[in-house]
């Protein structure tokens, strides 16, 4: 495959610690492919390794072909906007941005050129001579990309990005580095532990746990298809009950919550489990709320939060089993019996796995 | 990869030379205090044990020193407190000045003590006409004497720290106290002071430290009073170079006790961390009464506190020979400053001073720089050691390290790494960069840590070297950090007395030494010019240092 930027079987050991367990990614060029996972899962020890700041024990990066493994990071061309930003504080803007184009040789009125044309990118055409220490958090996130993009890398890396912005300020930055990256066109990856970031950011999304890749793919691969459960918990909300796998039906499988049987049509997840134990991962929008009637699951509805027009309810079995729930905001009030029906329209929202041996 | 293996070739000649010049002296002394010409003998250890004189100069050291805490402690805490929590009249600025006695070198605030209450002082003159006595109403000589110069230059300590640390507390801190049912003295002693322990042990640290090398004062007030900085000097002029050996180093056992008593504590580190949130606002005082007893108090102490720098300057103007019994000198002249210009030979010793502590200073920056660049920012192997090597010589009393450096490079043996320096004009350039190296390092190192790592990481990415990296980025973001650190270099070396009386030469006579010869001459007016030189440039670099480094 011809990817514009591999990650070739990359491992990196701390201490005799595996930070990074072979990992292998192909990168087109243009994507911009995000690296989710919790903190500890090796997705920055992956960035420093595309970046050059650590030597993998084993395996290569390789940009257009080229094997880069061995190329410091000063004459690697990897653009990086630091989880901090990093910026100079003894610099201004310009200088800031000027930084890596000075580096390169660019002189003069090219050099001025550069930096203005790479600041109006960022949208702060008037702020060159701003000290770091008079721009607001956001505004030092796009200096930050400024810098890394004026020199034109042939990649961009971003660390966290956004994990230093208020919340308020976030969802309109994440925007806003989206459509700089669009416009310039450059191939990215970016590491991140939010979700939402990762979703809304990345051409296609790589799970990482425990230094392994769990899954790469689109957002909608990976909500509609999670590989396993790990997957399937990490992305999205979705509450986890152990079930029991009792045979496939005409219309799917039946299985049994609680003793009571659900009939699920549409179960994705790759193969049907054998009978047997097995972990059902379940999206509040694949449940319904009834009355309590035969074939549905008897619960105590026991909190409601709003999310807009629907509310999410947290709804407890007579065992002690946490399900969610979503339905319109006044469906029941809380401390209701009511039953749980699989929706029909589940449309991929329950996921069968193998019972995990914790 | 190439660059680090340059790293590792610095790191391993900056580890050699470090031991040479800081560790290999003091080896030095050990051995030579454990033998004599004929091998190795217990002669002078025994001789050092059966000796009183010894053992009261050792004693009399110790008991200075602990002393000395406890009054530095005593007038400096109550300070902090006032300071740092009360708003008083005028208390911005009677803060600033309570620190003061800071920018007098040792021998000059000696000096000025000499002038105020010694027996021709303006204080004891004064008290001896008011109480009509026939003799001064003391004598300003012994172990009380030492401790009153002791208590006034060492009480700034406990004052710095203590208030550093109060004003680094919480604010909130107080305020959930308050609202547990706290009074203020529950307050005081379960809260606020155990967050204090840290300052405090540095500050009694400090303080013990350096009364424990004290040299100026035991020197000129201590009469029959020996301490073992004195002692030490008294043996080397009367030629007993081994037994001098061995009371050198039972000066060092007793400053590496005091540092292992206190182990926990670290002076200078109480900058260092994350702070959050504010500091407490200051209490207003409203009563009146109170109001103007405070502000009396307050002033009346800040003059006492800076009648030692207005009588430096006083006498400074006072023509030679005019001045013998009036309390207050009949005439005034400007010549002592103009002969410090003109007359070559008076000119000379401050030109030197500022040459060798430039050059000190400059060499201790360097030094200190890289050490830490190796060891904090390139993380290499060795780091560790090396950091405690720059330290190292802050354990040891100067005097210490001035007879050892005497030791090492008084003898030619190239191929033992000695080298003949005594008697040029290299050993006290030389004296200044070890004994400098602590404070100059500490506060490089700090600088160094408190720079973000990923700084570097950026300018690498954006295509920049090593050399781009370190002129552009790493060295204009440590310039506060490199100017603090010099100018305490500076000053200290500027006003050094207890090295340089060691290991001067006549041409490299430093200011510290032609004070003591005009004192001896009594000219007291130029004895007196060169200390107001000496406090102003140390105040000027003080200043500097202060204001280019930030609030550090």
């Amino acid at each position: 495959m011809s990817a514009f930027l591999r990650l070739d079987g990359l491992v990196k050991r701390f201490d005799g610690d595996v930070a990074v367990d072979r990992v292998s990614l192909a990168i087109e060029r243009g994507e911009l492919v995000a690296v989710l996972g919790p903190s500890g899962s090796g997705k920055t020890t992956t960035l420093r390794l595309l970046a050059g700041f650590e030597a993998p024990d084993e395996g290569r990066v390789l940009v257009e072909g080229e094997d880069v493994t061995g190329v410091a990071p000063v004459s690697r061309r990897f653009g990086m906007v630091f989880q901090h930003y990093a910026l100079f504080p003894h610099l201004d803007a310009r200088a800031n941005v000027a930084f890596g184009l000075a580096s390169n040789g660019v002189r003069g009125t090219d050099l001025d050129r550069r930096v203005e044309r790479a600041l109006a990118l960022v949208d702060l055409a008037g702020f060159g001579s701003r000290r770091i220490g008079q721009l607001s958090g956001g505004q030092q996130q796009r200096v930050a990309l400024a810098r890394a993009l004026a020199p034109e890398p042939r990649v961009l890396l971003l660390d966290e990005p956004l994990s230093n912005l208020d919340p308020t300020l976030r969802e309109r930055t994440r925007r806003e580095i989206r459509e700089v990256i669009h416009r310039v066109g450059i191939t990215t990856v970016l590491v991140t532990h939010e979700q939402d970031e990762a979703f809304e950011l990345g051409d296609r999304v790589a799970v990482m746990r425990a230094g392994r890749l769990e899954q790469v793919g689109t957002p909608d691969e990976l909500y509609g298809a999670p590989a396993n459960a790990f997957v399937a918990g990490f992305v999205g909300r979705s509450s986890e009950v152990e079930v029991e796998v009792l045979e496939p039906s005409a219309r799917g499988v039946r299985i049994a919550v609680a003793g009571v049987e659900w009939e699920l049509g549409d179960v994705s997840g790759g193969a049907l489990p054998a009978p047997g134990p097995a972990l059902m991962l379940v999206r509040p929008e694949a449940l319904r709320l009834t009355e309590t009637e035969p074939g549905a699951l008897p619960v105590t509805i026991v909190g409601r939060r709003f999310v807009g027009p629907s509310a999410i309810f947290t709804a407890r079995t007579d065992g002690g089993i946490v399900l969610e729930v979503a339905a319109p905001s006044h469906a029941v009030p809380a401390g209701a019996r009511v039953g749980l029906m699989p929706s029909r329209r589940a449309g991929g929202g329950i996921h069968l796995f193998p019972s995990s041996p914790k | 990869m190439r660059p680090r293996f340059l790293a590792r070739v610095l790191a391993a000649l900056l580890l050699a030379a470090l031991v040479w010049l800081v560790v290999y002296p003091l080896v030095l002394v050990l051995l030579e205090g454990l033998r004599d010409p004929g091998g190795w003998t217990l002669r002078y250890v025994r001789l050092f044990f059966e000796r009183p004189t010894e053992w009261r100069a050792l004693w009399g050291s110790i008991w200075i020193s602990v002393t000395s805490v406890v009054l530095a402690g005593l007038i400096g805490i109550p300070l902090a407190f006032l300071f740092a929590r009360y708003d008083l009249p005028g208390g911005r600025v009677l803060g600033g000045l309570v620190a003061l006695p800071a920018v007098l070198p040792p021998l000059v605030g000696v000096l000025a003590f000499l002038f105020l209450y010694g027996e021709t002082g303006f204080v004891s003159l004064l008290v001896q006409r008011l109480l009509r006595l026939s003799d001064p109403p003391w004598r300003l000589q012994g172990a009380g004497a030492i401790l009153l110069v002791h208590a006034y230059s060492m009480y700034v300590y406990f004052y710095l720290f203590v208030r550093a640390a109060l004003q680094s507390i919480d604010a909130s801190l107080y305020e959930a106290a308050a609202s547990l049912g706290a009074g203020r003295w529950r307050t005081l002693r379960r809260v606020i002071l155990p967050q204090l322990y840290p300052a405090l042990g540095g500050a009694a640290l400090l303080t013990f430290m350096t009364a424990l090398a004290s040299f100026s004062a035991p020197y000129i007030f201590g009469g029959g009073f020996r301490v073992m900085p004195t002692q030490i000097v008294a043996t080397r002029l009367n030629g007993d170079d081994r037994l001098a050996m061995v009371e050198t180093i039972s000066l060092t056992v007793v400053a590496l006790l005091a540092l292992w008593v206190f182990r926990g504590a670290r002076p200078g580190d109480s900058s260092g961390g994350g702070r959050k949130g504010a500091a407490p606002a200051r209490v207003p005082v409203r009563s009146r009464p109170l109001r103007l007893a405070l502000a009396v108090t307050g002033w009346g102490l800040a003059a006492v506190l800076l009648l030692p720098h207005l009588t430096l300057v006083l006498v400074s103007f006072v023509p030679l020979g005019t001045w013998t019994i009036e309390p207050v000198p009949p005439a005034y002249t400007l010549r002592n400053y103009v002969t410090l210009v003109q007359d070559p030979v008076r000119a000379r010793p401050l030109l030197n001073s500022l040459w060798l502590a430039t050059l000190a200073t400059g060499a201790a920056v360097a030094v200190a720089l890289a050490g830490a660049l190796l060891s904090a920012r390139r993380r290499i192997r060795g780091g560790r050691l090396i950091e405690a090597l720059l330290a190292l010589p802050w354990a040891v009393p100067g005097t210490v390290f001035a007879i050892a450096l005497a030791t090492a490079f008084s003898v030619h043996a190239p191929w033992a790494g000695r080298v003949i320096l005594v008697g040029t004009l290299w050993i006290l350039p030389l004296a200044y960069l070890v004994r400098n190296l602590p404070i100059t390092s500490r506060a490089i190192l700090a600088g160094v840590r408190a720079l973000d790592p990923s700084l570097d990481e950026a300018a690498a990415t954006l295509g920049a070297g090593r050399g781009r990296t370190l002129r552009r980025i790493t060295l204009p973001l440590l310039r506060p950090a490199l100017l603090a650190g010099a100018s305490l270099a500076f000053v200290t070396a500027f006003g050094d007395f207890v090295t340089s009386i060691m290991l001067y030469t006549y041409d490299t006579r430093p200011v510290s030494l032609e004070i003591l010869s005009s004192l001896r001459q009594s000219d007291v007016g130029v004895a007196a010019a060169y200390g107001v030189v000496l406090m102003l440039v140390s105040a000027a670099v003080f200043a500097i240092g202060a204001e280019r480094g930030g609030s550090g």
